[in-house]
């Protein structure tokens, strides 16, 4: 059963390290602030969600879990709305660029 | 070299170089959000050195309401920026101030690095005494129990700075609202946010400061994280600032040092000394503090970043 | 176990380390607001592996603190220091 939550660990974290290099490249790569925002919000939440899955299993208790989870839900709301306004202070910022 | 040394290193480097980039930063704006990446990456450090307690306060502090504090600064010196821009401090002026913050920076260097081994500490004899008080943290037990006069002390210290900044108001604003009104779309996106943020930062707040008995936590970051909550509600127009001249900001104020001080005048004459706490009550009553002082950070550290007072209505 | 975490903390941070430079060199303020949120998502995804590899469960705290901090100091640089959230006013139920 353990190990069967490990293997669970180890291709959760891995796909969520693989977002985070997603959305870096994005945000390296991409030609302007709204683009890169994109980047920034999507897939690194998505990797963050993806580490919080990984390291469900190993949590100590059902407590610690939900902590887990709360964490991921709290960044999610921020990151969502969060986003909206630095999209409009970017819009205002000028033509993108 | 091994793994877990590579990521301490690459860790190390990122910091200084995000400090480095803070100092070269040509607009102060930039800088001020520089300081607030810094501030909020520091607690991977303190972490990786044990220190929780120190890391939920520099995530709260440092990287929350002190980033912010320099923040609200820079904006406001915004629009005279350019102007002074012309009278930047001269070359020798920055070079002697690298020079002396290069030698603060190597002194703290050697004293840390040539410590003798093992370091003279007390936090072993910390540790063994946590009994006399009944809490799992030996923070909270040095913090609360065989150091309360400093944290007696460091809270009569933020009142003291509050009414530093009170100070600053003209003299017919006083007793008045700090900070301008702040307006958002009560359907936006702001108000939402606070709307759904809020109860939620409040509930961890209080765990913080719940959690502080026995694990890492306690009243100072329990109640920045709620003062910073109360922040958000102003900033997304949800609520006004208190005129700082109403009894019950004044009463919340001094509840934190006022209770403290009672715990331990009442030591003073029911025990053998100045904030000595009956063995078997020691529990409660340091319970019964850290809830006075969590609310007072609360709204010492909210008006604070408010401000001076700026209007009457 | 504990050798996997180890390493996916390092590549996070490497991930970390690069965006950073890049968010923080952006030409416009909204590219440096980003550094909150970056740190807010980056930054918790290499507590939470270093609270596991280092066996610190109360790490997690320090990550529902950074959350809400960097919420926090998103929306002051959002804001920009002015009483209204510029832009905001009539469009902000317009849209698709």
């Amino acid at each position: 059963m353990s190990v069967a939550l490990d293997v669970v660990t180890i291709v959760a974290v891995s796909g969520g390290a693989f977002f985070f290099l997603a959305g870096t490249i994005g945000l390296l790569r991409f030609p302007d602030t709204l683009t890169r925002l994109h980047a920034l919000t999507k897939a690194d939440n998505l990797g963050l969600g993806l580490i919080v899955l990984g390291l469900l299993p190993q949590a100590a208790s059902v407590r610690d879990g939900l902590k887990l989870l709360a964490v991921w839900f709290l960044v999610l709301l921020a990151g969502a709305t969060v986003s909206q306004l630095i999209a409009r202070v970017a819009r205002q910022d000028g033509p993108p660029g | 070299m091994t793994i877990a040394t590579t990521y301490e290193v690459l860790l190390a480097v990122m910091v200084l170089g995000l400090a480095v980039w803070i100092v070269a930063a040509r607009e102060t704006f930039a800088a001020a959000e520089g300081f607030v990446a810094y501030g909020l990456l520091l607690p991977l450090i303190w972490v990786r050195l044990g220190s929780v307690d120190v890391a939920l306060a520099e995530a709260a502090i440092g990287g929350g309401l002190g980033g912010v504090l320099l923040l609200s600064a820079a904006a406001r010196l915004r629009s005279t920026e350019m102007a002074v821009a012309a009278a930047r401090p001269g070359r020798t002026l920055h070079l002697t101030a690298a020079i002396f913050s290069a030698i603060v920076a190597l002194s703290l260097v050697a004293v840390v690095l040539f410590l003798p081994e093992p370091a003279p500490t007390l936090a072993p004899t910390a540790v063994e005494n946590s009994a006399a008080t009944g809490l799992g943290n030996p923070v909270t037990n040095v913090l609360m129990a065989f150091r309360a006069m400093d944290t007696l002390l460091e809270k009569v210290v933020l009142l003291l700075a509050l009414v530093g900044i009170w100070s600053l108001a003209p003299e017919q604003l006083w007793g008045g609202r700090p900070g301008p009104r702040h307006e958002a779309d009560p359907r936006g996106v702001l108000a939402f946010l606070a709307r759904l943020l809020c109860p939620l930062g409040i509930v961890i707040g209080l765990y913080v400061l719940w959690a502080g008995a026995d694990y890492p936590g306690g009243a100072f970051q329990g109640g920045t994280i709620l003062a910073a909550m109360w922040l958000l509600v102003m900033m997304a127009g949800l609520t006004d600032a208190p005129e700082i001249i109403r009894r019950w900001v004044r009463l919340t104020l001094v509840a934190g040092p006022g209770v403290f001080l009672v715990v331990g005048l009442g030591g003073l004459l029911l025990g053998n000394a100045f904030l000595a706490y009956p063995a078997a009550y020691a529990k409660p009553l340091i319970v019964a503090i850290e809830i006075a002082m969590t609310l007072t950070v609360a709204a010492t550290l909210g008006l604070l970043m408010a401000g001076p007072p700026e209007r009457r209505v | 176990m504990t050798e996997f975490f180890t390493g996916a903390l390092g590549f996070i941070l490497v991930m970390l380390a690069l965006s950073l430079v890049r968010v923080l060199r952006g030409p416009n303020d909204a590219d440096r607001m980003m550094a909150a949120q970056l740190i807010g998502t980056g930054g918790i995804a290499a507590l939470l592996l270093l609270g596991a590899v280092t066996d610190l469960p109360a790490a997690v705290d320090v990550a529902l603190t950074i959350a809400l901090l960097a919420t926090f100091a998103s929306i002051a640089m959002v804001k920009k220091g002015s009483p209204r959230l510029d832009g905001v006013g009539q469009d902000s139920t317009e849209g698709p």
